[in-house]
């Protein structure tokens, strides 16, 4: 029989905020780590790309020094996911500042871990090579030319090379990491089960996200016992009901029932969620099954070009009755323009999205049809040159202003622009453009560990 | 005859990783879910048609614990690439709202 083993999450991405109060109750109940997510990639793919941080500095930099001043005073472990961001190797050592400096305001002093995950090209290439890639819905197949495009790519860790950091680090930050690996690599060093580890570390991961009502983010724990977990808040008006739990599988997940890890898939077709309490829900149920061969999630950013930007609308109700026909008509005569000018050596491409008609939904909107009094149109201009996109925005912006329509004689002014200059340089952009699994030769040969005494 | 959005608790969508968008329509009690639910008010041939997408790339999951119903389906564009338009696939669940419920209890929420 395992003894209860209670887990804390800081909140559910780190720089977010939590109550201090709140980690100081869970260390008075006993929590043996206090684990928090650092990154996902729904900022965008700016954050691989560029290894920037989300939250400031002065952010990540509060939280990470409640989380280790609580640690060391407790005397219990530390595991930071994603560190950084994205995880890669500018976001993890930009974290490693962060711990260190902190580390030498407090006075703390500690064994700390760092976990990479960064992957060159070459060592992608290799696995590629040796049949060790394969493609998720809706990639394709990944080749050397796409791997060379890339400016990061990511592996994303399990529970293994966290257990094994574990060992000797009392603060491990971890480059790209399952979420819920953090708070499961615990667990399943002291031999809980996986469903209830893995399942457990789900419902952490995203702090009090799976609360029934949530104000701010704060701080969840959840205590493991040999066949089922407990989870509860640590704010009094914060409560975890039955269904909130259950609902937590399909926050950001495209499976509520399957929930693939590295070593295997959590299923929850038979998990039960029963209240405690009034804030506390108890789970049982929860299956695992082992991967037939263990694979890593691969992320990868790379250069989409650089962008500007033009914003305008029309308020000029035949101009707005035949808006298709006018965009189709600026579209053609533009590009007449432009090969007379920028030329077609160089590529540019055009996307427009007209808000108040399927600006916010594009391709997927089923009513596009305009049924205001007026519609913004954003143009964005990108191709591989930030002086080309902005020369063909410039000419796009004037030829605009001036589309005719058949119902008036004379040269027209169709557009308001909101803004001089009306094209907005946006600098470069990015796109992920892996979404492949990697099946590395053990469960951590392709993250690396460096311990330091701070 | 009610619509979605008058007995949901909620409806949301989300990105689930940078390539899929999740659609979820939650309720707070189970007598609503099971009448949305078992009237099949969401079916793979209606999201296929309301969102222009393949039948065959739409997922759809009813979750009895949840009182949930839930939808998933690949992104057009990845988020935050060039093309996007909604970088935390925050804003596509509107086309669900005004499918129509047969709910004869006027016990419901008034979301409209």
């Amino acid at each position: 029989m395992l003894e209860p083993l209670p887990l804390v999450a800081a909140t559910g991405m780190l720089g977010s905020g939590f109550r201090e109060e709140s980690i100081d109750r869970a260390i008075a109940l006993g929590v043996r780590m206090i684990g928090c997510d650092a990154g996902t990639t729904d900022f965008g793919p700016h954050l691989l790309a560029t290894g920037n941080s989300q939250f400031s500095r002065a952010a990540v930099k509060r939280d990470t020094a409640v989380i280790l001043a609580g640690a060391a005073r407790a005397g219990i472990p530390v595991v930071i996911g994603s560190a950084g961001g994205a995880g890669g190797d500018v976001n993890l050592a930009w974290m490693r500042d962060v711990v260190l400096e902190i580390a030498r305001e407090q006075g703390l002093h500690f064994r700390l871990a760092l976990i990479r995950s960064e992957q060159t090209k070459a060592t992608v290439r290799d696995l590629l090579r040796d049949g060790r890639v394969v493609p998720l819905p809706p990639a394709a197949a990944l080749s050397d030319d796409v791997i060379d495009d890339s400016l990061h790519i990511v592996a994303m860790m399990g529970a293994e090379p966290i257990q094994a950091a574990l060992d000797g680090a009392d603060v491990v930050l971890a480059g790209r990491s399952s979420d819920a690996a953090i708070y499961s690599a615990l667990p399943l060093k002291l031999g809980y089960g996986p469903a209830i580890s893995w399942h457990a570390g789900k419902i952490l991961e995203c702090g009090a996200a799976a609360v029934a009502q949530r104000a701010a983010p704060d701080s969840m724990v959840a205590v493991l016992h040999s066949d089922s977990f407990d989870v509860f808040p640590l704010r009094d008006d914060y409560r975890c009901t039955p269904q909130s739990i259950a609902s937590h599988t399909l926050y950001e997940n495209a499976d509520p029932f399957r929930l693939t890890e590295p070593s295997g898939t959590l299923v929850t077709l038979e998990s039960e969620y029963a209240a405690i309490n009034d804030r506390a829900v108890k789970v049982t149920g929860s299956t695992f099954e082992p991967a037939a061969r263990y694979g890593v999630k691969l992320e990868g950013a790379r250069l989409a070009g650089w962008s500007t930007i033009v914003l305008g609308a029309i308020r000029d109700p035949l101009i707005i009755r035949q808006l298709d026909g006018w965009l189709e008509r600026l579209d053609y005569n533009l590009r007449e323009r432009l090969r007379k000018t920028v030329g077609d050596a160089e590529p540019y491409q055009i996307g427009t999205r007209v808000y108040g008609r399927n600006g916010v939904m594009g391709d997927l909107e089923p009513v596009n049809s305009v049924e205001g009094h007026e519609v913004t149109v954003l143009w964005d201009v990108i191709s591989g040159r930030q002086e080309l996109s902005h020369s063909v925005a410039a000419s796009l912006s004037h030829m605009a202003l001036h589309n005719p329509i058949p119902e008036w004689h004379g040269l027209i002014s169709a557009v308001a622009f909101p803004f001089a200059p009306s094209e907005v340089d946006r600098g470069p952009v990015y796109e992920f453009h892996l979404n492949h699994v990697a099946f590395p030769e053990t469960p951590t040969s392709l993250f690396p560990t460096v311990f330091e005494s701070v | 005859m009610k619509t979605l959005a008058e007995v949901a608790k909620l409806v949301r969508s989300k990105n689930a990783g940078p390539f899929w968008l999740t659609l979820d329509v939650m309720f707070d009690d189970l007598a609503t879910y099971e009448a949305v639910r078992d009237q099949h008010v969401i079916t793979v041939e209606l999201i296929s048609r309301l969102y222009g997408q393949s039948p065959e790339q739409v997922r759809l999951f009813t979750h009895d614990s949840a009182l949930a119903i839930k939808v998933s389906l690949p992104r057009p564009h990845s988020s935050g690439s060039p093309m996007d338009t909604d970088v935390f696939g925050g804003q596509q669940y509107a086309p669900l709202l005004d499918l129509p419920v047969q709910i004869e209890s006027e016990d419901t929420h008034d979301n409209s």
